[in-house]
């Protein structure tokens, strides 16, 4: 596997090799597909829609439906405005969505197409709505895409209507599983906070098989819930690459208040998320979280020799990375090589410093980097285990290191999406998925006469 | 139900005027006695349509170049298309005596990362550099580099590039122009890298040919799912010498050398047909469409071939073959059929995989009753006879055609090639139709359904009047039919099975399909609670 990679140092100081990050218009579209009966499009030519669909689809496992511009070498030469107004206007009578949702791409951004002059002239159905964000490839990642397209929800359709701010809280959840949003919407139950996630792919891309089709799945959340965020007492932003523009743009624009935090992945993270809710809105901490949360640490001091002490290389998404790295510290594990494709200097000053508070060194840390960067530091130095993407799962087979698949995307593997990995069940989740790869490991190596029935 | 013209108006009926106008003129219900009945294809797909088509990159880079496993491609632009073009298709390589392992890239992917200033001040620069570092790193043979939409527009001159890189390091470096907004779907890249191949290393090799060998290439196949290594298993097992694949499993050191051929074998007739056309014109090479996939249309493109080369050795020795592989096969599809025969599909995919796929669920005693392709053109529906017919539009002019002269030096006449006698080989051309294919309409049943670039909304009609018992199309309507209680498959990537073709893919298909309709879950969709008033499956009254 991988036996084209050279040995030694060599310089590889330009372009990507084996990235570790795609571009912004997918994460759009993920974004987008969080708004119920929405369709999202695609301002480009029809590849850049097909790819975006195929790759979620293979994520998820389930129908993401996105129309496109089509652009030929005509509309590339004198622009796009024709293809999307034909487009806006075919998509309201043949698929009658509430809203249709716009994201560009490096084409109709490199031709300099004017979205809201183009929005402006198409026709839109009374009561429809057509939003759009600019998500130019050459910029960012798709974890900016995302960022871009959740904050346009907000500036098209938050509003603060209300004299006073009602006792509920936004949550902006940044780029991860249907499976995460719903464990956060339970935790807010369970303090018995009104809430609105924003976006909210549950019951979009984990939707249950059932009698009924639709082409609108039941889940996202809605254009009034949307314009309902202006009204919130208070914003939490989960993920400073993913959320923060918005929790900006609604404090900017309806007033409200925003906490950023770390998306809730671990079991310091989480305590931010609930000590946010409990002191944001004087609630009582829930005994179940209590008794959750007790689960967590038990477990740990039950497990930790499972993991202590084990080298491990973290790469993805910053938002999940981030406190994905906190959490293997929490668990006494050492992060050896910390890596995340999208750009973004605080990456590596937040991770360089969770190490420091760990008193670990000599490990590496790198914002915009790619995999062929990091199996080269894997050959220079090796480690016990790869938390990452499915993309990880070359590097593992070549070096012969167990991968835990975490993050976006994981294309090779079922049932993700769906579980969480966020909260305090979250956390359980992880340990035993780190936990069980490092004995299954320990299992398939050992001699017989090491074979343990009792570990 | 049958479909009538009730069904068509119902499909059409929401439709806005100008998209009917249009759509109609792609949709084909099969009646012979109107005669060859015209499709419309290969042109624009209609903004705002949920289609499944891809771009022109995807055609050229994803499909035709991107498998040749000791080339590095880069991809010259913004990180989406090379990411998402990265291990995806599942063409499988492996080394062997032309390829050692550290010269495969397969699993790699290279991408110039375009940022904004590149896009502003152009990307010449950066592709350069990394062409230097990616040489100096992994020493390929060749390499390949693909531009994205932003190429075209902001002027970056990848010939030139390409030109002094290869001067630089005295590799080739090929360009190819394949900007995803060219032509109207992936077909247009097919055709640019069919003609960078043709023009740049077709022929580029010093092999001499081998007179005590029967060589043949396969052209238009992808080995995904490893379907080119059990094709290569019964063909070796006849006794032919196979120079090289297109594009699977395939190598720049072998393609060089495949004019060395005695005949082309056309397996994705869209996808590769400028190849065999144009090596027809400069070698002399004659090429015959095959059909691989389904044990009666692997058997038939084996005695063609078998009769093409006049040898009653290969025509003994490929009864034998057959008879061998009938006596494994058979026994195992009779056990299959008993679950498939009388069910019903629609298939949707690429540019002949809708076709080849009707034998073989033919074979298992299924019924194709909707197909269309995604990007194909008229000939592929209705056969290569309407290619002087097809007008050209904008969009095709776009993609240059070659001028192509036979070879001073390697021109031969078919029959030469084929080492026959002229007469002989006019004989066997009155019997075995080289250089033609028929397309699907002469294989669709009255009554059926030829769906060119079928959308999201006609697909959801079909499903819910026709019920078919299976959907084959992609990973993006898999799980729309799903959710329509329709069991899908993907036939662009097997659902990760395979290979599907040949003999031995007879038998995986038939167990995988057999699978997707009787996997228990189907009858768990109503809850007990909810009071069944449903058939299984019946998720669409």
């Amino acid at each position: 596997m991988l036996d084209c990679m050279p040995e030694g140092p060599v310089e590889h100081t330009i372009g990507k090799i084996n990235p570790a990050k795609t571009c912004q218009p997918i994460g759009a579209m993920y974004a987008a597909l969080g708004i119920h009966n929405c369709l999202p499009h695609s301002h480009g030519s029809q590849g850049c829609c097909a790819y975006h669909r195929m790759h979620l689809a293979r994520h998820f496992r389930d129908q993401v439906l996105a129309s496109s511009s089509s652009f030929t070498e005509g509309a590339s030469v004198f622009g796009g405005a024709a293809n999307l107004k034909t487009a806006i206007r075919n998509i309201f009578e043949i698929y009658n969505p509430e809203i249709i949702a716009v994201h560009t791409t490096c084409l109709s951004e490199t031709i300099g197409d004017d979205l809201p002059t183009i929005i402006k002239q198409s026709e839109i159905p009374e009561g429809k709505r057509v939003i759009h964000t600019n998500t130019p490839s050459y910029q960012g990642s798709h974890i900016t895409g995302f960022s871009n397209m959740v904050r346009s929800m907000i500036s098209y359709l938050a509003e603060a209507t209300e004299p006073v701010k009602k006792e509920q809280v936004n949550i902006l959840p940044g780029f991860v599983n249907p499976g995460d949003m719903r464990e956060i919407k339970r935790i807010l139950q369970e303090f018995g906070i009104p809430g609105i996630m924003l976006p909210d792919t549950t019951n979009v891309l984990d939707a249950p098989l059932t009698n009924r089709y639709s082409l609108y799945p039941e889940g996202g959340t809605t254009i009034a819930q949307i314009a309902d965020t202006g009204n919130s007492k208070q914003t939490i932003a989960l993920g400073s690459w993913a959320s923060d523009a918005a929790g900006a743009m609604l404090l900017d624009k309806c007033k409200v208040p925003c906490v950023p935090l770390r998306t809730p992945i671990g079991l310091k993270a989480t305590d931010d998320l609930i000590m946010t809710l409990h002191e944001k809105f004087s609630c009582e901490v829930p005994g179940s979280l209590a008794v959750e949360r007790g689960q967590v640490v038990d477990t740990l001091i039950d497990t930790h020799f499972h993991y202590q002490g084990k080298k491990v290389v973290i790469f993805g998404d910053p938002d999940i990375v981030i406190p994905l790295t906190e959490f293997v510290l929490t668990m006494g594990m050492i992060p050896k090589y910390v890596l995340t494709g999208t750009p973004g200097a605080r990456f590596e000053t937040e991770i360089k410093h969770m190490l420091g508070e760990y008193q670990v060194e000599g490990s590496i840390v790198k914002a915009e980097g790619d995999l062929f960067q990091l199996h080269q530091w894997i050959k220079e130095e090796p480690v016990d285990l790869l938390i990452g993407t499915t993309y990880g799962k070359y590097i593992a087979r070549a070096e012969d290191i167990p991968l835990v698949r975490v993050g976006f995307p994981i294309l090779d593997r079922a049932v993700h999406p769906l579980m969480p990995i966020v909260g305090y069940r979250g956390c359980l989740r992880l340990i035993e998925m780190i936990s069980n790869t490092l004995l299954d490991r320990r299992d398939r190596d050992v001699s017989d006469e090491d074979y343990e029935l009792v570990m | 139900m049958a479909i009538n013209h009730e069904v068509l108006d119902k499909i059409l009926l929401p439709y806005p005027d100008k998209v009917k106008k249009n759509r109609i003129k792609h949709i084909v219900r099969k009646n012979p006695e109107e005669g060859c009945q015209q499709i419309e294809a290969n042109t624009r797909t209609i903004p705002g349509i949920i289609s499944q088509r891809g771009c022109c990159y995807a055609g050229c880079k994803g499909v035709v170049v991107g498998p040749i496993k000791d080339m590095i491609t880069i991809t010259h632009g913004p990180v989406g298309c090379g990411y998402y073009s990265w291990g995806t298709r599942r063409n499988k390589a492996r080394a062997d005596e032309n390829t050692p392992p550290e010269q495969i890239y397969g699993a790699m992917c290279f991408i110039t990362d375009m940022q904004e200033p590149d896009i502003v001040f152009g990307g010449e620069k950066k592709l350069a550099k990394m062409i230097d570092e990616v040489v100096e790193i992994f020493h390929p043979r060749a390499i390949n580099i693909c531009a994205t939409c932003p190429i075209g527009l902001i002027g970056d001159d990848l010939g030139a590039v390409a030109k002094a890189a290869s001067e630089r390091h005295k590799i080739q470096v090929l360009s190819y122009n394949c900007e995803g907004y060219k032509g109207v779907s992936q077909s247009a890249g097919h055709h640019i890298a069919n003609n960078m191949l043709l023009e740049h290393v077709i022929g580029t090799g010093d092999a001499k040919s081998e007179p005590e060998k029967y060589v043949i290439n396969i052209l238009g196949e992808y080995n995904i799912g490893g379907d080119s290594w059990e094709i290569e298993r019964i063909l070796h097992d006849i006794g032919y010498t196979i120079q090289g694949v297109l594009t699977g499993d395939s190598s720049y050191e072998e393609i060089k050398n495949i004019h060395i051929a005695n005949l082309n074998l056309v397996m994705c007739h869209r996808s590769i047909n400028y190849i065999a056309e144009m090596m027809e014109e400069k070698y002399g090479t004659p090429w015959l469409k095959v059909n691989f996939i389904g044990v009666e249309a692997t058997k038939k493109s084996l005695r063609d071939l078998a009769q093409v080369t006049g040898d009653e050795t290969f025509i003994r020795k490929t009864e034998e073959v057959i008879a061998r592989e009938d006596s494994v096969v058979l026994p195992v599809l009779e056990q299959y059929r008993k679950i498939c025969a009388g069910k019903i599909a629609f298939a949707f995919v690429g540019g002949s995989r809708s076709h080849h796929y009707q034998h073989l669920l033919r074979d298992l005693g299924m019924e194709v009753v909707v197909a269309g392709y995604e990007f194909a053109h008229r000939d592929d529906y209705e056969g290569r006879q309407v290619i002087p017919t097809i007008k050209l539009d904008a969009d095709t002019k776009n993609i240059p055609e070659l001028d192509i002269k036979p070879d001073p030096e390697r021109y031969q006449e078919a029959h030469v090639h084929l080492n026959l006698s002229k007469e002989k080989y006019d004989e066997i051309c009155s019997r075995i139709p080289l250089g033609y294919y028929e397309g699907m309409y002469p294989d669709m049943k009255s009554g059926n359904l030829m769906i060119d670039d079928c959308n999201h909304y006609e697909a959801e009609i079909l499903v819910k009047r026709l019920k078919p018992d299976l959907f084959f199309a992609g990973v993006r309507d898999k799980y729309i039919a799903q959710k329509m209680g329709i069991p899908a498959k993907q036939l662009h990537s097997y659902d990760y099975s395979g290979p599907y073709a040949g003999f031995t893919g007879a038998m995986n298909f038939a167990r995988d399909v057999a699978h997707a309709m009787t996997t228990p879950a189907w009858r768990l969709i109503t809850p007990p609670w909810e009071k069944e008033t449903k058939e299984p499956g019946d998720n669409n009254a």
